[in-house]
């Protein structure tokens, strides 16, 4: 089984020399921890920052200097800042590389659902709904199974919509799921967790041979 | 041209109770601090506005909230704000969520003189319900249209009395935006400086956008989520 730094870790396998990454709130955050040493990406925070630097030394916080998350952050050398319109003109336009987002609910045709919950919870949607319409490489970095332990991980989605057949992978603590024209595809198990468990917690079709490999990291 | 007003409460004097308000700021960040003070002040009613965020419950937008000073809000995402949530559950508030990025833009149009744009986002959600719909090349859009508002309040770093404006990291957000698309468009900056003063090459917001500018003078500029990394 895998914590949340685990999900982040496995995530942070995608990534590649070069890319230009947008990571949601929560768990996708903790991607950035896990950018291998020597590999240049560059995070964008849909606020207007390309070039996202981490958390500010106690006391030198900037209340003008936030992320998405409107956490206290820095820049690095060869940062940008612009204007939202241009900061979702670059997501729209495809120019990011990487979207790793967390998730409600995944459908087996890669529907997510991640803003609303009806009569109980209205948050909104913030930029999840232009990333995912545009994005070209979605990721989901999720919880198996909702605090009711019911699996995510769904035929359809029952709550509103964020976008269309638009996750490429979903990884969560049980293990890194793909999509074939079926349903979701199990790649990898998590360190110790059976296929049958992973079976039993997930409710969409799910393609499952119990030779997956054990999730590794390099 | 005299575009220089001495506080937000002179530069808002001719805003009535139903008007069409934009208000620039992400979060916390950037809010025009000093204008919605001085809407709470005016005590003005039944306002529509549209902003990113609805601040939080005693501070931003939150203020205009408590005092139930506004009719319907057009954002994006209202997480960090309990009474926001109560009002729209009881139906007291009337809410337009709309995607981050389709907000900015439905801006941007408005500062651009276009009636509408295309965009993906919200295909085959409930956002996309009513909208007209085109496809291009293999993909689907939704038609939406430009912003009205009547007035733009936004909080830039430094202004000149022209109205040129420049931002500062991550507050410039929307802000830059909302001072396109309004039809009067109030600007609070921290540093009111000389016309010449600021770089040409530098500005963010040519002055013919904007019709009255003030100095704010004591900023808040709360910090929503203060993280940091200990000293050892």
């Amino acid at each position: 089984m895998l914590d949340k730094n685990g999900i982040a870790r496995t995530i942070a396998r995608e990534l590649r020399d070069g890319y230009y990454v947008n990571l949601g709130i929560g768990i996708p955050t903790l991607v950035a921890n896990f950018i291998p040493e020597g590999m240049d990406v560059q995070l964008q925070s849909e606020n207007g920052l390309l070039g996202m630097g981490p958390f500010p030394w106690e006391g030198e916080e900037d209340p003008d200097l936030i992320n998405a998350g409107k956490q206290t952050i820095t820049t690095l050398p060869g940062s940008v800042f612009f204007d939202s319109a241009m900061s979702f003109g670059m997501i729209r336009a495809g120019k990011v590389d990487l979207t790793v987002l967390g998730a409600m609910e995944v459908s087996q045709n890669g529907d997510i659902a991640n803003w609303k919950i009806p009569g109980k919870m209205v948050k909104g949607m913030g930029g999840a709904m232009d990333l995912v319409a545009s994005a070209r490489h979605i990721v989901v970095a999720m919880q198996h199974v909702n605090k009711a332990g019911e699996s995510k991980l769904l035929p359809a989605c029952t709550l509103p919509l964020t976008g269309l057949a638009c996750v490429q992978k979903v990884v969560t603590e049980l293990g890194v799921f793909g999509f074939d024209p079926q349903g979701f595809v199990l790649l990898e198990r998590a360190p110790g967790v059976g296929v049958e468990h992973i079976k039993s917690h997930t409710l969409g079709f799910l393609t499952a041979h119990g030779s997956e490999p054990e999730i590794t990291w390099p | 041209m005299n575009k220089v007003f001495t506080d937000a409460l002179s530069a808002l004097h001719d805003l009535q109770d139903g008007t069409t308000l934009m208000l620039g700021g992400f979060g916390l960040c950037g809010i025009p601090e000093h204008c919605i003070s001085a809407l709470v002040q005016k005590g003005v009613r039944n306002l529509t506005c549209i902003s990113n965020n609805a601040g939080v419950d005693d501070f931003g937008l939150g203020l205009l909230l408590q005092n139930h000073q506004i009719r319907k809000m057009i954002a994006s995402y209202v997480g960090e704000n309990a009474e926001f949530e109560r009002q729209l559950l009881s139906g007291e508030l009337e809410v337009e969520l709309i995607p981050q990025g389709t907000l900015a833009t439905r801006c941007l149009a408005a500062g651009y003189g276009m009636p509408a744009i295309y965009t993906p986002a919200g295909y085959g959600t409930e956002v996309a319900e009513g909208k007209e719909t085109r496809v291009f090349g293999d993909k689907t859009y939704l038609l939406e249209t430009a912003f009205e508002a009547d007035y733009a309040l936004v909080k830039a770093w430094k202004g000149d009395r022209l109205g040129n404006l420049v931002f500062r990291a991550t507050s410039r957000n929307f802000n830059p935006l909302m001072a396109m698309a309004g039809k009067i468009t109030i600007a609070e900056v921290e540093e009111l400086v000389e016309p010449g003063d600021l770089d040409p090459d530098h500005i963010h917001v040519p002055g013919i956008y904007v019709h009255r500018i003030f100095v704010g003078t004591n900023y808040e500029k709360r910090i929503e989520q203060r993280t940091v990394r200990a000293r050892s």
